[in-house]
This record gives structure tokens, sequence and C-alpha cells, in this order.
């Protein structure tokens, strides 16, 4: 079957590890009104918060360890290709860096708001992201750069 | 009550045992601790591992005050339940987290008075002294500010379905 492109309600993956990332996430969400919201996070007691909405959850990693960061980078790979959404936007951390950089690979616009917590220097995940990020963003205006990150205002 | 959390990532022991050793002090028999599987087991606090973000927001509403690590998940729920709250920040240097980012942001959010900053588990007691005569405050707003809404909105409005760097960075001088 074929499904009318222009009926389609626009499609965005908002994406956040635990806590202050999630906490962050849930506070951009009334930008995308417009669009249909699938969430990606890393602990399930999530779903609760967002009852109506598609949801998945995948473990989490650092670069403490190498071994769940390959699992989690394939698992987002899965979901991206199953949802194919148009914009994927992501307050970080690891799961959020590698949901730009796949979304990026397939087609999506990107977004990605440094966590209000990096306050004397962008993240790891939010300095290695800013060449998948068409929209990427850091919280403090002393961290803003010509060349990107940019500043935008703050969850706060 | 008290509600004591270290956010779901990590223990966070240093600050338990100060609390603890505080309500043993003070003769508190009702502080609540979330501790994250930690290897010390508080002997003057009730204790949990994990709370779901429901039973969270129930246990923080119903606190007098909030002590927590300086994750922003924590001290950005306080600041929407208007509860005031006292953060030690974790450090790079004992493994608890992987950089210093929490010591820069209990100093930023300290520093203008919206929440309690103990620097170390030797401030831990007079933190929690001075929190017991602090009342709590107008909750803020759960969205984020007006200016990162319309940045996020203008960004997604302009052109969709359309990809590519120099649009992007068009959008990127607009509001501010």
């Amino acid at each position: 079957m074929q499904i009318n492109k222009a009926e389609r309600r626009n499609k965005v993956l908002a994406v956040a590890s635990s806590g202050g990332h999630w906490t962050q996430l849930l506070r951009v969400v009334p930008a995308l009104t417009s669009f249909e919201i699938v969430y990606l996070t890393v602990l399930e007691s999530y779903r609760l918060q967002v009852p109506d909405n598609r949801f998945y959850f995948v473990n989490d990693a650092n670069r403490w360890n190498k071994l769940r960061l390959i699992t989690l980078a394939i698992r987002v790979a899965w979901i991206i290709g199953k949802e194919r959404p148009d914009v994927v936007v992501s307050t970080g951390a690891a799961p959020g860096y590698f949901a730009l950089l796949f979304g990026r690979l397939f087609g999506a616009r990107t977004i990605w708001i440094d966590s209000i917590t990096n306050i004397e220097r962008l993240s790891m995940s939010g300095s290695l992201v800013g060449r998948h990020a068409d929209l990427w963003l850091t919280q403090w205006p002393h961290l803003a750069r010509p060349e990107g990150p940019h500043f935008g205002g703050s969850v706060l | 009550m008290i509600f004591v959390s270290v956010g779901s990532q990590a223990p966070f022991d240093r600050l338990i045992r100060a609390v603890d050793e505080w309500a043993r002090l003070r003769g508190r028999a009702d502080v609540f601790a979330q501790i994250a599987k930690g290897a010390y087991h508080p002997t003057h606090m009730k204790f949990t591992d994990f709370v779901d973000p429901s039973e969270f927001k129930r246990l923080a509403q119903e606190a007098q005050f909030i002590v927590a690590h300086a994750g922003m998940g924590c001290i950005i729920s306080a600041l929407e339940l208007g509860k005031p709250i006292v953060v030690m920040p974790r450090r790079a240097c004992f493994s608890e987290t992987r950089n210093d980012h929490q010591v820069a942001a209990a100093r930023h959010f300290g520093e203008q008075g919206r929440i309690i900053v103990a620097l170390d588990e030797r401030e831990v007691p007079e933190k929690l002294d001075f929190a017991l005569d602090v009342r709590d405050r107008d909750r803020i707003d759960t969205k984020a500010s007006p200016q990162l809404l319309a940045t996020i909105r203008t960004f997604l409005e302009v052109a969709p379905g359309s990809i590519g760097k120099s649009q992007s960075t068009e959008l990127k001088k607009v509001p501010s």
C-alpha cells in the first residue's frame, strides 16, 4: 500500500539518555508539537511520562565500555532504519550521538542540544557530533563559535 | 521528610555516608535515600536502590527539601517542584563521573542562588542545617526558555524535507 506523503505527519525521533538528558528533552518537546514524536531513551520506567507516544529504550553506554557502545550503535541504527524519522533531536549523550549519526545517513535533519551541565566545555559526544548536526547548539553563549556550536537559548 | 537521591546512573557513597552521619547526629528518623546500588548501606536512613519518575516526584513533593548529586535531572526537577535542594557534585578524581562538569554546574547555579551547594562531604552538615530553614519557592515553568523553543521551531519550519549545511547556516543566524 502506498502512503500519501503529504498526509503523513512529519516524524521526529527524540533521543536522550537518563536523568538530566531526559529532563531537558521533555522541556524542549513543546517546540515539536506539529510532529509525531517517537521517543528513544535508556530506562523503561520513562515510558509512563510519554504514554501517548511510541517509545523505545536501549542499553546506555559510555566510552568506558566499548562493547556496550557497539551494541548501542547497532540498536540505534536498527531503530532509525525502522522509524525513518524526518528529524532527529537529542539532548545527549551516547544514544543521541549515534541517533544523529545514523539519522543523517538516512536523510533526517538533525538537532543536537548540548546539556546545560556542560558549562566549561562541550560534552565529549557534543563535540564529536557537530559534523552530523544540522542545528548544533550549546546552552552557554561563551561556548558558541562561528562554525558551531551555536547559542540559541537554554532549557532553563 | 527529607529525600536524598544520587540519580540513576551510578552510586555516590560519599554523599550517602555524609547525609547518614548528619541524620545520626541530628537524630532524624525521617530521611529517605535512593542510593543506586551503593556499597555503603546507611544505618540511620531508610533506602532503596532506584525510584521511577512518578515515585521520585511523589517523594520530592513530600520532602521538606531534597539532597542530591549535582545532576541536572535532580536540579531541574527540584526547580520545577519549587523545592529547596542541597547538591554535592560528583568528582572525576574519585571516578564518580567522567569529568568535573557537576562542579561547574553546582557553582554556577549556586551563585545564582537557585540551589544550595556543598562542594564536598565536609560542607554537608552545615548546608543541611541551613536548608532546614529554607522555604519552598515558586515553581519554574516545565518548558525550555522561549528563546530555545523559538530557535528549534524556526529551524524546523524552514523548508522541511530539504537537507544541507548551507540552509542550516542561514538558520543559525536567526534568533538571539
